[in-house]
């Protein structure tokens, strides 16, 4: 039960630290406040600890000399009583001794702290006479004596010996001064007088002081609190405001400035940065209407060389579909010219297709699609290609695989990987995989042909990139292919990854959000043979990943970034 | 073989040339006029039966030729665009033409296109339609409601009929693609969505709430109840 109760207690302390901790971190208003508080606090108790002390020790020498004084006094007036006393014998010696020691009767013992004063006779140690007894104003006072002051009293008879102790006054323990001297009375030889002089009225303004004192350290604390507040806050707001433009700033809201009032420094702060706001706005816009100006051109470069080409290849073709009249060598070249157009046409499809990626005016459709049937359809389109080239295209798709995506982009990247695989599978068959999971669906194309050599890896997405500048190139991929399906993948927050070992294969993968905006778990197939360390955990936003051991992986060369 | 006239606007004269060679090639009559303010004159002078119109033009875009011979005439009319911006050709199929090719085309696909455009009042039996409140004689190519005649583009008669023929049947984009354009291959469904719109809002009472060309949802459009 307690152990319980501690242990919410603990946490709850460490909760209530972590939240000043963080305050403190966070809020330059709280730590100034809190700074003003504490080195307030620290000044005001160091400065009335000092002024008390003075205040103390000069009352308590006022006290001293004050019972200085009427000790002798009152011992001048004992020793006077003793002296002129009619007759000596022990009995009236009492008398006097007790009337001397007796309260001071008829003023009320409040009325002046002289009036508190306690009186003590007291036999000395080397008196010889028989003894008188002691007297004493107020019974138990005897004991309050130090032994210090009567050996004082003892030493040096002549002069009045001071000491500080504590008394009862009315049931309180009070600082008193008590004096000592000595008396001599006839007949009866040596004895010490003593006036315990209670310092009440002293520790009373004593307290009074402390009071004040500590009442006043609140108040200053509390008005340098209220003083810090006031003058951080007219630093901090305008900071505060000016953290608040430039998110909104950051937030796209260009048109946002401060408020500049005054000359002083906060309004130099909102100048500058109204300066810098300015300048970054004039940026923006030249690199918007630098964007704009691309889009223009890429859309200007689209029209400009798509007529003429058209033009050249509808010659090409007519020239082409009568190459039987020509020599072989003209034949041949007429094949030659139609082929390369038809390269050139792509690789100007695909330029734009980049170029307009890249002026981010590529906009992706969403529909609800299967991902079976895309694949399926690529499948199809690919199988005389595979045919060709002698590979056996394995289609495993049981899973349903519905998700939001542009069907044209998707099949294209789709087809992409699919004659990649293809051209790299070196006649060994390509397997193709859809499956999905409740946050993904996804298809991997995996060869188990040339792969990739460690170190490529992080290219294969690049543009124009190519394994082995040296291997011939056997198919007419542009380059671009896989550049493309990158951004396309990336338009539906997809992942597109690639995994590939030197003669063991490659794999790519595609793998799709089944909602949009809601970011996929993980993978429903597996990239890598050894899929422990990939697919599980994919870095944040990236549509790029590499394979385990291969560091990257993926097929091949050349046609890497073929697309057709 | 067919023989026909096509006007062809562009402004590129070895374009326009290579065009004229090719088609020249297929049987067909070929005028050419390389300025949009220039089309209109041209297609009413020489009353071609089609009409090849670059979208960039000098003088008028294409685009709003389009929508001038339209004021006119139901001329099948192909758009040759160099761009595949959804916006240019959702534009250009919204001005009236009934189909588009991309630059840079080859030629067969181009004659295929001209061809099926073309194709018309290739059936002669006598063959009358019944679809909602219209009548539809087919070799006749007039659509009627009640008596009066309802102007339609070859095209969009075409489609009508396809959807006519076969009441029971949905068709999708793109088998009405492939059956009313003729493309052999894959095609640009936007094309039927916007030819179904404009069917509507000739035939259709009311085209917010069709009830003569319907939509299937996810699969395609079906003919209304005869």
């Amino acid at each position: 039960m307690i152990q319980t109760l501690w242990r919410r207690i603990e946490r709850l302390a460490v909760r209530c630290a972590a939240a000043i901790a963080r305050l403190w971190r966070r809020s330059l208003h709280f730590r100034v406040v809190l700074i003003t508080v504490l080195l307030g606090t620290f000044v005001a108790l160091g400065l009335g600890t000092y002024m008390y002390q003075r205040i103390g020790s000069g009352l308590t020498s006022r006290a001293t000399s004050i019972a200085e004084q009427q000790a002798l006094s009152q011992r001048d007036y004992a020793q006077s009583q003793f002296n002129n006393a009619p007759r000596t014998d022990i009995a009236s010696l009492r008398a006097i001794g007790q009337q001397v020691a007796a309260p001071v009767t008829g003023t009320h013992p409040q009325e002046a702290g002289e009036q508190n004063d306690r009186v003590v006779i007291k036999r000395s140690p080397g008196n010889t006479f028989p003894s008188l007894g002691t007297f004493f104003t107020q019974p138990g006072d005897v004991q309050l004596i130090p032994q210090a002051l009567q050996s004082a009293v003892e030493k040096d008879p002549t002069h009045a010996q001071l000491q500080i102790g504590t008394v009862r006054v009315g049931g309180k323990q009070e600082p008193a001064v008590i004096v000592g001297a000595r008396i001599v009375i006839p007949n009866a030889g040596d004895y010490d007088f003593y006036l315990i002089s209670p310092m009440t009225a002293e520790s009373q303004m004593l307290g009074i002081v402390r009071t004040t004192f500590l009442l006043g350290g609140l108040a200053l604390t509390l008005l340098l609190a209220g003083i810090a507040y006031l003058v951080t806050r007219m630093v901090v707001s305008p900071v505060r405001d000016a953290a608040h433009v430039s998110e909104r700033l950051t937030a796209g809201a260009l048109n946002e400035r401060m408020q500049v009032s005054g000359e002083d420094d906060l309004a130099r702060l909102a100048t500058s940065f109204n300066a810098m706001a300015d300048s970054l706005q004039r940026q923006i816009r030249q690199l918007e209407d630098l964007s704009q100006l691309q889009q223009r051109f890429t859309s200007d470069v689209s029209h400009e060389l798509r007529t003429p080409l058209t033009t050249i290849r509808m010659a090409a073709d007519m020239i082409h579909a009568s190459r039987e009249d020509f020599s072989a060598p003209v034949a041949r070249s007429a094949e030659l010219l139609s082929r390369e157009l038809d390269r050139f046409e792509t690789l100007l499809t695909d330029l734009l297709e980049i170029s307009r990626f890249d002026a981010g005016a590529a906009a992706a459709g969403h529909e609800l699609v299967d991902l079976r049937d895309v694949v399926a359809r690529v499948v199809d389109g690919c199988e005389s290609l595979a045919e060709s080239q002698g590979v056996k295209l394995r289609l495993h798709s049981r899973q349903e695989a519905v998700a939001p995506m542009d069907a044209r982009r998707i099949e294209r990247i789709v087809r992409n990987l699919v004659t990649n695989a293809i051209e790299h599978a070196e006649h060994k068959p390509v397997d193709i995989t859809v499956a999905a999971n409740p946050s993904a669906v996804a298809v991997a194309v995996r060869d188990y042909g040339v792969g990739l050599r460690p170190g490529d890896a992080e290219q294969v997405f690049n543009r124009f990139w190519r394994a082995d500048p040296a291997r011939a190139r056997t198919t007419g991929g542009t380059g671009l292919g896989l550049s493309i399906s990158l951004e396309d993948a990336r338009l539906h927050d997809g992942w597109l990854q690639a995994w590939g070992e030197p003669g063991n294969g490659a794999c790519f993968r595609l793998t799709l959000p089944v909602r949009a905006g809601q970011p996929i778990v993980r993978s429903p197939v597996t990239l890598a043979p050894d899929d422990s360390s990939v697919g599980i955990a994919m870095p944040k936003g990236n549509s790029l990943t590499i394979g385990t051991r291969a560091a990257g992986a993926s097929p091949a060369p050349e046609g890497s970034g073929g697309g057709r | 073989m067919t023989t026909g006239r096509v006007l062809v606007v562009d402004d590129d004269p070895s374009l326009a040339e290579m065009l004229s060679i090719i088609l020249q090639g297929e049987g067909l009559e070929v005028t050419v006029c390389a300025a949009g303010d220039l089309a209109l004159r041209a297609f009413q002078e020489t009353k071609p039966d089609i009409v090849l119109l670059d979208v960039m033009l000098p003088g008028i875009d294409g685009v709003e030729v389009c929508r001038q011979i339209r004021g006119e005439s139901t001329v099948p009319i192909v758009m040759l665009t160099a761009r595949t911006d959804t916006v240019d050709v959702v534009l250009g199929l919204e001005s009236g033409a009934d189909d588009y090719v991309t630059k840079p085309f080859k030629p067969q696909e181009l004659v295929a296109r001209v061809r099926a455009r073309l194709r018309r009042g290739d059936e002669s039996e006598a063959e009358t339609l019944q679809l909602g409140d219209l009548t539809i004689d087919v070799p006749g190519h007039v659509v009627k409601r009640g008596d009066r005649a309802i102007l339609l583009t070859p095209l969009e008669f075409d489609l009508l009929v396809a959807l006519a023929r076969k009441p029971w049947q949905v068709f999708s984009r793109e088998t009405l693609l492939e059956q009313v354009w003729g493309y052999r291959h894959a095609g640009d469904t936007r094309l039927v969505n916007v030819h179904v719109q404009r069917l509507r809002s000739k035939v259709e009472k009311d085209p917010e709430n069709p009830e003569i060309v319907l939509t299937v949802r996810g699969v395609g459009y079906k003919a209304g109840k005869a």
